[in-house]
């Protein structure tokens, strides 16, 4: 289904796929305000692909877009090579696009445990007659699930909370729970909204390494939206610029540092 | 001390998700099952049996049927009563029409006429949530109520508008009606309830467990993860409904031997909640520690000034154990807002770690 003839190679010689999901002239608009206005770009299979702009421009709209929490007024949003239809973000999430929030969104009265084992939800299919009794299939895939969490869970060095409830946890380290309940899921796409928002510099530097760990050892295609130049130049293979809901840049980073549109949105520009 | 957990170790997935990872903790069940299933029927009598025993576990069969909606799922109720008066008038019209019928299969069914009313007035939380939602169980509550006053068929005709409780045999013995010893009748009851709690851990425990927590914790973060949500609330109130029932029945069955409608009002709904509440939300234990406080308490309070010897009239007993549950309750949710179950954990935690701080 994928046209693998568009991948490319990027400037570290790694091997892009074809596309994964293509947005066609997405339009999104709340009763009389536009809140993105015709964007089409495309995110390739394998890439670490960033939606940047300032505040207001709409890239927290166009991620939700994305993971089928709004569905666009206009526009077409294709997802491995099919037209996906209007549909529930659950239904979104089956196909596997998995997400994090800006302001977190855990469970906070679960344990880190059982909140990224919700991440696995979708894969648990043990009617409610096995459940009831902890029987057979109810049974096998707890233990099946549990496997994959705890390789999650090693491989975002969180082993030593995975009892303690989440509510109790700092900030950051809420931060990366939420990564890992996202990561539990093996989605095909993972989205991060702000992924380092509000962490110090240490903080920034583990989640870069985790997400370039993700995009490497998973092969997974992530979107992200951040405001830290510095990081999101450095993580992304290619970087969508948004500005009052219009798309005004889209390339590279070293293509898009040099974009006069995109120096105008983010230094201003004397009218 | 006897708590400590060192040197238990987990080698497998298996292990550490069995349902009593520490022995201790499978240690003390195993005395309370002891207890509960020999001990008691050997040495209770009649009345602690109906005073106490009986009523204790059928309250916590109820807290913990709202407990799965209210605690787990994060959906508030207040229909609680009105949805055992169906499991109650399921058992009693299964009973009449089909007289052969096994009590304890009727029983085991009626739960399943109240889930399904239960679902019923489940489907306007997919739109409401919180006390808005609550204050629409609370039309189920007076709608079925007044729904068990005016249908004649739902008790049989009957001039006094009330259901009494035929006798019922069972393997020779009679396990309901007017000529059921206690003891029987307690056996019945600690049999369902304790096939039910064990239906509610595993529930709690495993992958409808975790949808029901997710929803009541962060509903729009549950649904981007793939949760149906209209899916987990209306299981959820299935199969609360579904307990709430079967608790019904044997409210009726195997300790009142009758019932009217207005038994099902919502005075009955309050204290169900209040158990759940004091026991704490989200715990199944939580429910039997809140069922002893409130059913077990009073009974202790009005016995209290005759053991030592106090006059007082019973009247004043009355008014004194209405101000003494009143104030304990304060007392609690001051303590521990999370009921008595949170507090049992505070104190196993510490014990875990005996005589050090941390």
């Amino acid at each position: 289904m994928l046209d693998q003839s568009e991948g490319y190679v990027t400037a570290d010689g790694r091997q892009i796929g074809g596309v994964l999901m293509e947005m066609k002239n997405i339009t999104l608009k709340f009763g009389g305000v536009t809140a993105i206005s015709d964007i089409s770009f495309d995110i390739h299979e394998g890439e670490i692909r960033a939606i940047i702009g300032p505040n207001g421009a709409g890239k927290s709209s166009m991620l939700n877009v994305i993971s089928g929490f709004y569905t666009p007024t206009i526009g077409e949003v294709w997802y491995k090579g099919a037209q996906r239809p209007a549909m529930k973000p659950y239904e979104v999430a089956r196909m596997g696009v998995a997400r994090t929030f800006q302001n977190i969104a855990l469970f906070e009265g679960m344990t880190v445990l059982d909140n990224v084992m919700t991440g696995r939800l979708t894969h648990m299919k043990a009617g409610i007659g096995a459940q009831a009794l902890w029987w057979g299939k109810a049974q096998r895939e707890e233990i099946e699930n549990r496997e994959i969490v705890e390789k999650v869970i090693d491989f975002l060095e969180i082993q030593n909370i995975r009892k303690t409830p989440v509510g109790r946890l700092p900030y950051g380290l809420k931060k990366r729970v939420e990564l890992a309940r996202a990561l539990a899921a093996e989605p095909s796409l993972l989205l991060l909204d702000e992924p380092m928002a509000g962490m110090n510099v240490e903080e920034k530097e583990d989640m870069s390494r985790f997400i370039l760990d993700v995009n490497d050892e998973f092969g997974t295609t992530i979107a992200l939206i951040e405001h830290d130049m510095g990081v999101v130049m450095d993580l992304s293979d290619r970087v969508v610029v948004m500005d009052y809901g219009r798309k005004i840049g889209d390339g590279t980073p070293d293509e898009v540092r040099n974009n006069q549109d995109v120096i105008d949105a983010y230094l201003g520009v004397a009218h | 001390m006897l708590y400590r957990t060192a040197g238990q170790f987990k080698t497998s997935y298996a292990k550490d998700q069995a349902l009593f990872p520490i022995k201790q903790d499978a240690f003390l069940l195993g005395v309370i099952l002891v207890f509960a299933w020999v001990i008691f029927p050997l040495t209770a009598s009649e009345f602690t049996f109906q005073t106490l025993l009986i009523p204790i576990l059928i309250y916590s069969l109820t807290a913990m049927g709202l407990n799965i909606l209210t605690g787990y799922a994060g959906q508030l109720s207040l229909g609680t009563a009105a949805f055992m008066g169906v499991g109650a008038y399921a058992c009693y019209k299964m009973i009449t029409i089909m007289p052969w019928m096994n009590p304890i299969v009727a029983i085991l069914l009626s739960g399943v006429f109240s889930a399904g009313v239960g679902v019923a007035f489940g489907i306007p939380s997919l739109r409401i949530k919180g006390f808005y939602l609550a204050i629409a169980t609370l039309a189920a509550q007076f709608f079925l109520v007044w729904l068990f006053e005016k249908w004649a068929w739902l008790y049989n005709y009957n001039a006094s508008g009330a259901i009494q409780v035929p006798n019922l045999e069972m393997f020779g013995v009679y396990v309901a009606g007017p000529q059921a010893s206690s003891v029987v009748q307690y056996y019945v009851v600690l049999f369902i309830v304790c096939l039910l709690t064990m239906v509610c851990i595993n529930l709690t425990r495993g992958t409808l467990g975790r949808t029901w927590k997710a929803t009541r914790d962060m509903d729009i973060a549950a649904e981007l993860i793939g949760i149906n949500l209209m899916k987990s609330k209306l299981t959820a109130f299935a199969v609360s409904s579904y307990i709430v029932g079967v608790s019904g029945a044997l409210f009726v069955f195997m300790w009142r031997g009758a019932a009217e409608p207005n038994l099902f009002d919502i005075p009955l709904s309050f204290r169900i909640l209040f158990i759940a509440i004091i026991g704490g939300l989200g715990s199944i234990m939580g429910n039997y520690l809140g069922a002893i406080l409130i059913v077990g308490l009073p009974v202790v309070l009005n016995l209290l000034p005759n053991a030592l010897g106090i006059p007082i009239d019973s009247a004043t007993v009355e008014h004194l154990n209405i101000m003494i549950v009143g104030s304990l309750i304060v007392f609690f949710l001051i303590v521990e807002p999370h009921g008595l179950a949170q507090l049992w954990r505070l104190i196993r935690e510490k014990l875990i770690i005996w005589p050090f701080p941390h």
